[in-house]
């Protein structure tokens, strides 16, 4: 392709970011859009675009060319300033940011099965009722109630572990979850490709079917009830008085203690997403993440060339698991209740048409994704179905068709297309943009390799790499 | 020295025996060719050889040890590396990840290491580098280690397939029509590539060949399959002369008329 077929509006965006790019441009960009968005969103809390605006300020922060540390600083401003006291004026938006960091954390942790080592699992969120459950069960009542009939639990039954246990339940509930994909892994690993995506699929339905009926002979689950109360952990009364001093006068009102839970759990959250994105890059540039991606790849060749496919598949299945569990722990813990219902398929297929939409192995796409996927379900549908409703209640009619707005069907309600927006997505994506949002890419060492390659050309005639010979070793 | 000692070996499809006892007695530091015609169960023997297929009967035992009953990677992990027919290279990795994938029991780094980034990891991973492109540079590739492995053309990517297979230090290497597809250039280049396999790195070749004028140039002994059994063995003019094996290539009738 040639410069001048180009269409005007391309040369146009080119040079857009050619300027946007350049030199400091990137930095002042940055920072007048934050704090545009910021006050925006501050002035008029309900205004769904300038909300929009500050989701986007930290796209434009990943992405635009700045130094490390400023990527550093500024993000964590965001997320640790201007999103919570955001978050606590309009209390909504606190929900929005939470469930994206909490679906951000699953999808992490599906893309290292789906994205990394190919194995299409259509029953993730099993996992993370694992998590959940396993919370939900020690730290509520529910031990005390293994043989009452659900729902009449007793006045006064004491918790059975303090709510601090909360800390090292999330360890526990990732070594749980991790034991318990490594167990099913076990036989299903065996099977490829579409069978393995079945199976995955049974299995999800299994938890979800086993959470629903286990309220007896012993009530373990509550049945369809769910369990609540399940307790949350202690904040320190301390911080939470300075925080307060802090929050007040920026939010405009006294924050509750509800609040403050929200806003920990989101924080919390958030270290659980550094933990995964840490443990993902690093183990990607491994011996490990090299062994999930050529069997990803071709499994039979990474076989041949000494890599233990079922062992290598096993710890991705493993470690995804794992991320899902503590995930469960912790929104257990926040919802302080937990019912089979928060688990079922359309969960999992969530959770894989954020990967998929974001990019199949890409850390920054999955966010990305699982963003987009949030936002679009709490906020774009929900607010096409205010304004439609508020429409059926007014006079106004379609022109030209002379349709009144009135007789429009219910079912039609834009929030109840959550399903058919997934399928789209999916299939849209599948057609044009099979690698996502923003696709993954490898590690480039250019540098290094040429270093190497000129230092075997200086050694000259010594091309052959020395230690290669195995009767040397043998 | 025998490398390489394969007893009654047998693979089985259904009804089908695709190798059929056959025997082979493989010296150390030997160029050793199998050719057959299409379907004569070349591909299978390399298959049942390396654990991807499991044999019915017969036994391997390679440098002391059995090969029979092992998984492909535990094959790799004795010294025996293959290439595939049809190339089967990690395509959306970089060639650089492609070859230190080849390297993947030599390296003493787990998931821990990997994660806590201790300096035994690091000094690993950057000598596993440093062999990568020396092994690139052994196989005639410059320039393209950050290259994906798909975007080569195709006789670089057989080049790629032969430094990752060269990566896990074989003592036997078990190449699959590896000229195949090739132009008569990049052919004289293969073969003067596999020469300084065998003779600068000491490693032992086996060959399933389909081009002729390769098989004799190069190898020092050959064998014949046809419809799984081992028909001939002999030096490269032994071979020629054979009237099985023009019988097996050519047919009856043809082979009748070139005698007369």
């Amino acid at each position: 392709m040639t410069e001048n077929k180009k269409n005007p509006l391309a040369s146009l965006f080119d040079a857009a970011k050619a300027w946007l790019t350049r030199g400091k441009t990137p930095y002042i960009f940055i920072l007048c859009y934050l704090v545009v968005a910021a006050v925006w969103v501050y002035l008029s809390p309900r205004a769904v675009p300038a909300f929009l605006m500050l989701l986007s300020s930290a796209f434009f922060l990943y992405f635009m060319p700045t130094k490390n540390i400023f990527k550093l600083v500024v993000g964590l401003i965001l997320a640790l300033v201007i999103m919570p006291v955001i978050g606590v004026r309009n209390i909504f938006y606190l929900e929005v940011i939470f469930q994206i960091s909490v679906f951000s954390a699953l999808a992490l942790g599906l893309n290292i099965v789906v994205g990394f080592a190919g194995l299409l699992n259509l029953g993730y969120v099993a996992f993370y009722a694992v998590g959940a459950y396993l919370w939900a069960f020690f730290g509520s009542q529910q031990l005390y109630l293994l043989n009452e009939i659900p729902g009449t639990a007793p006045p006064n039954t004491p918790f059975f572990l303090p709510a601090s246990s909360f800390y090292l339940f999330l360890f526990l509930g990732m070594g749980v979850a991790a034991l318990v994909g490594f167990l099913l892994g076990l036989p299903v690993l065996r099977v490829r490709g579409d069978y393995l995506a079945i199976v995955t699929l049974g299995f999800g339905e299994v938890i979800r079917v086993l959470a629903n009926n286990l309220d007896k002979p012993l009530n373990l689950t509550n049945g369809p009830q769910g369990i609540t109360p399940i307790q949350r952990p202690p904040l320190p009364a301390g911080l939470l008085v300075a925080l307060r001093n802090i929050m007040t006068p920026l939010v405009g009102r006294s924050v509750t203690d509800n609040e403050f839970y929200n806003l920990f759990f989101y924080i919390l959250a958030l270290m659980v997403i550094v933990v995964v994105i840490v443990v993902v890059n690093r183990l990607d540039d491994s011996k490990i993440g090299r062994a999930w991606m050529a069997v990803r790849e071709d499994e039979l060749a990474a076989a041949a060339m000494g890599v233990p496919v079922v062992k290598t598949k096993l710890l991705a299945f493993a470690i995804g698991a794992s991320f899902a569990g503590v995930m469960g722990v912790l929104f257990a813990a926040s919802r302080t209740f937990v019912s089979p219902e928060s688990f079922n398929f359309m969960q999992s297929i969530g959770v894989l048409s954020m990967v998929i939409l974001g990019g199949l192995g890409s850390i920054p796409g999955v966010i990305v994704g699982a963003a987009v996927v949030v936002v679009l379900n709490l906020q774009v549908l929900q607010g096409l179905s205010l304004w439609l409703s508020a429409l059926r209640q007014s006079d106004a009619v379609i022109p030209i068709i002379n349709f009144a707005w009135k007789n429009l069907s219910n079912q039609l309600d834009p929030a109840k297309y959550q399903r058919l927006l997934f399928g789209v997505i999916l299939i849209l994506m599948m057609i044009y943009r099979q690698t996502g949002l923003i696709p993954a890419e490898r590690r480039k060492r250019a540098a290094e390799i040429t270093e190497i390659e000129n230092d075997i050309e200086n050694n000259n005639g010594n091309g052959h790499p020395a230690e290669t010979s195995p009767a040397g070793e043998v | 020295m025998t490398l390489l000692d394969v007893k009654g070996l047998t693979k089985r499809f259904g009804g089908l025996t695709a190798v059929d006892r056959i025997d082979f007695d493989i010296d150390e530091g030997c160029m050793y060719s199998i050719i057959g015609p299409n379907g004569s169960g070349k591909t299978t023997f390399f298959n049942s050889l390396t654990g991807i297929y499991k044999p019915e009967e017969g036994e391997v035992h390679f440098n002391g040890h059995s090969l029979i009953g092992l998984r492909p990677d535990q094959v790799t992990s004795l010294n025996v590396a293959r290439t595939f027919q049809n190339i089967r290279l990690f395509g959306s990795m970089t060639v650089l990840e492609n070859i230190i994938v080849g390297m993947h029991h030599h390296l003493a780094q787990n998931t821990f290491t990997a994660l806590l980034r201790t300096k035994t990891f690091k000094d690993e991973e950057e000598a596993s580098r440093r062999r990568a492109v020396e092994l690139m540079s052994f196989v005639g590739l410059r320039g393209v280690g950050d290259e994906l492995a798909q975007n080569l053309p195709y006789g670089g990517q057989r080049r790629v397939e032969i430094a990752r297979a060269l990566a896990s230090k074989p003592k036997l290497l078990l190449l699959d029509e590896p000229t195949a597809g090739m132009n008569p250039q990049e052919t004289v280049d293969a073969i003067a590539l596999f020469r300084r396999i065998r003779d600068e790195l000491g490693i032992t070749i086996i060959l399933i060949e389909h081009d002729m004028k390769v098989v004799m140039q190069i190898s020092e002994r050959i064998s014949v399959m046809d419809y799984g059994k081992k028909i001939a063995e002999g030096l490269p003019a032994e071979i020629r002369a054979d009237s099985r094996v023009i019988e097996a290539y050519l047919g009856r009738g043809a082979a009748a008329e070139m005698n007369h």
